[in-house]
C-alpha cells in the first residue's frame, strides 16, 4: 500500500510543480490526511517525497538528495515522539474507561435509601467536582428515627472515593442501640482511625430526627455547621457541636446537641463544597446560602436542595471546584 | 558466516563510531535510507546509555538470518550498575528527557525485536533486531 500512496503523492506533486495553484495545494493537503490515517511516520513521508522527486526530476543536484537524507535523519525523533503520543492517548482512554467502571461500582456500593418517617420531608443532592465523589451521604432508618451522615473526605477524587466504602460498612454495622449521634461518630472514628493512613482525614456531621418528640439531635466531627431555619421566628441558627475530625485520635469524644423542630422548620446539612463556593468575586458567605434557602423555604426539601445547587453551580459556571453536597430535613405536618 | 563487528564505548566519540558502523552495516544488509536512520538512532540511544550510565561497554553488530528472513542484530552490553526498575524504564514518558519519544521505549519502536536483561551490580545486555521487509 505505501507504493500506492507514493504513486498518488507523486501525481499530486507533479501537478503542483506545473501549476503552482492553490487548488493543487488544497488537494495535496487533503491527501496528507492519508499519511496520518495510515500512520505513516514523518521520516517515511520525506522518503516518499524524495522518491517522487527523483522520479520527476532525476537531473537535480546531489545536494538536494543529500539534504533530503539529512532531513530524514532529523525526523526520526519526531516520528518517535508522535508514536509515544499515540500510545499515551490510548493509555489515557483505557484509564478513562476504568474510571467509568469505578464510578459505577462506587454508585452501587454506596447506594443509600432515603428515609421515610412521618412528618419529615427529606431531599438531597451530591455532585462530584471531578469524576468520583469525595462527599458521602448515608441514611440510616430505624423505626421512628431517621439519621443521616454527611461526610467529606479531605482531599478529592479517587483516594477520597476509596475511603467512602469504609464509612458505609461502618454505618451498616451499627447496632440499633448505638445510633445516637455521639455514638455513631465515636464508632466510625475508631474504624477510620484504624483503617486509614495518617494523611487522610474525614469530617462528618451526623444528624437524627426523632418523629416521636420531633427533635433533631446531632454531632459533628470537625464538619461544617448545619443551618436550622426556625419558621416561627423566621431566622437561621448555626448548628455546631464540638468534635475532632475522624481518624485523628482513637478515643475522640463527640458532643451531642439537639433542637426541637416545628412545622415548616428545616435543617440544611452540607459540605464545604457548598459553603466555600468560589466565584469570580471570591468565596460566598453564609448569608448568601441563608438567603438562597430563605427564597425557597416553602418548597419541598428536594426543591430546596436543588435550588441551592443550581444557583451556586451557575455562579461557578457549572465547573465545581469541590464536591458539592447538601441534605435537607424539613419538618412537615404529620399525616394521620 | 555471520559477520560481526563491534565498537567499544568509552568516550562520547565512540557513540559516533558505533553509529557509523551501524549505518554501514544496515546499508550493506540492504536497508533503505529510512531504516538505516532508524537502526542508527537505536544504536545511538543504546550507546549513549552505556556512556552515560555504565561508563563503558560495547556495541556489537551482526547480520542475521532466520527462516528465510534477513536482518541486523545489535547487542549493547556493559558491566555497569544495571537497571533497577526495568518495567518503569520501558514505560512511555519515563526517560529523563521526558516525552521526547526516545529512550528505551523508542529503541523498541525503532526495531522489530527487543530484549533486555539487567542485573543490579552486574550489568546490562540489550539485544535488538530489525528485519528486512
Ligand atoms: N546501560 C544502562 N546501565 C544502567 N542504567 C541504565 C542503562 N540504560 C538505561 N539506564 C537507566 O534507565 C533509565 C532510562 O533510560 P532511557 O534511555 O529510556 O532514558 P534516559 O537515558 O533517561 O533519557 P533519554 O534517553 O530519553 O535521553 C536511565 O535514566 C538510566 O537510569
Ligand atoms: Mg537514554
Amino acid at each position: 500500500m505505501p507504493q500506492e500512496v507514493g504513486r498518488q503523492y507523486k501525481e499530486i506533486m507533479k501537478k503542483y510543480l506545473e501549476s503552482h495553484s492553490e487548488e493543487d495545494l488544497y488537494v495535496g493537503q487533503q491527501f496528507s490526511r492519508r499519511f496520518i490515517e495510515k500512520e505513516i511516520a514523518p521520516e517515511d513521508v520525506i522518503s516518499i517525497h524524495k522518491t517522487a522527486l527523483f522520479e520527476l526530476h532525476p537531473e537535480l543536484r546531489n545536494e538536494v538528495w543529500d539534504s533530503l537524507d539529512f532531513l530524514i535523519e532529523m525526523m526520526i525523533h519526531y516520528g518517535l515522539t508522535l508514536r509515544e503520543h499515540q500510545s499515551l492517548i490510548q493509555k489515557q482512554e483505557a484509564i478513562q474507561m476504568e474510571m467509568n467502571v469505578a464510578t459505577k461500582v462506587q454508585d452501587t456500593l454506596l447506594k443509600t435509601k432515603m428515609p421515610s418517617v412521618n412528618g419529615l420531608d427529606v431531599g438531597y443532592i451530591s455532585q462530584p467536582a471531578k469524576q468520583m465523589n469525595g462527599d458521602y451521604v448515608y441514611f440510616l432508618n430505624h423505626k421512628h428515627e431517621s439519621g443521616v451522615a454527611v461526610a467529606d473526605v479531605i482531599g478529592k477524587g479517587i483516594p477520597a472515593a476509596l475511603c467512602m466504602s469504609m464509612i458505609k460498612f461502618g454505618m451498616d454495622g451499627l447496632s440499633d442501640e448505638n445510633t445516637s449521634p455521639r455514638n455513631v461518630l465515636g464508632i466510625i472514628n475508631r474504624i477510620v482511625e484504624k483503617g486509614v493512613d495518617d494523611s487522610m482525614f474525614i469530617s462528618m456531621f451526623y444528624g437524627k430526627y426523632n418523629s416521636e418528640d420531633t427533635t433533631f439531635s446531632y454531632a459533628s466531627a470537625g464538619h461544617e455547621p448545619a443551618l436550622h431555619f426556625d419558621s416561627r421566628k423566621d431566622v437561621f441558627t448555626e448548628l455546631d457541636a464540638k468534635g475532632l475530625l475522624l481518624g485523628v485520635k482513637p478515643d475522640a469524644e463527640y458532643e451531642e446537641r439537639s433542637v426541637v423542630l416545628h412545622d415548616g422548620d428545616f435543617i440544611a446539612m452540607m459540605t464545604d463544597g457548598v459553603t466555600e463556593t468560589r466565584t469570580e468575586e471570591g468565596f460566598i458567605d453564609m448569608h448568601t446560602i441563608q438567603n438562597l434557602l430563605h427564597d425557597v423555604k416553602d418548597k419541598t426539601a428536594q426543591q430546596i436542595a436543588e435550588y441551592v445547587y443550581n444557583h451556586l453551580a451557575s455562579l461557578q459556571n457549572y465547573r465545581l471546584s469541590d464536591d458539592f453536597t447538601i441534605v435537607i430535613f424539613k419538618k412537615e405536618p404529620e399525616q394521620v | 558466516m555471520n559477520f560481526r563487528s563491534s565498537v567499544e564505548i568509552i568516550t562520547e566519540w565512540d557513540i559516533v563510531a558505533a553509529r557509523q558502523l551501524g549505518r554501514n552495516e544496515a546499508k550493506k544488509a540492504g536497508f533503505g535510507t529510512v531504516d538505516q536512520a532508524r537502526i542508527t538512532t537505536a544504536i545511538s540511544e543504546l550507546a549513549r546509555n552505556i556512556y552515560l550510565y555504565a561508563g563503558k561497554g560495547k556495541i556489537e553488530i551482526e547480520r542475521v538470518s532466520e527462516g528465510g528472513a534477513f536482518g541486523i542484530k545489535i547487542i549493547a552490553s556493559d558491566e555497569g550498575p544495571g537497571i533497577p526498575d526495568l518495567r518503569k524504564v520501558m514505560e512511555d514518558g519515563f526517560s529523563t528527557s521526558g516525552g521526547l519519544g526516545a529512550g528505551m521505549p523508542g529503541v523498541k519502536r525503532l526495531m522489530d525485536e527487543f530484549k533486555v536483561s539487567s542485573e543490579p551490580g552486574v550489568g546490562t545486555i540489550i539485544t535488538t533486531k530489525k528485519w528486512l521487509h
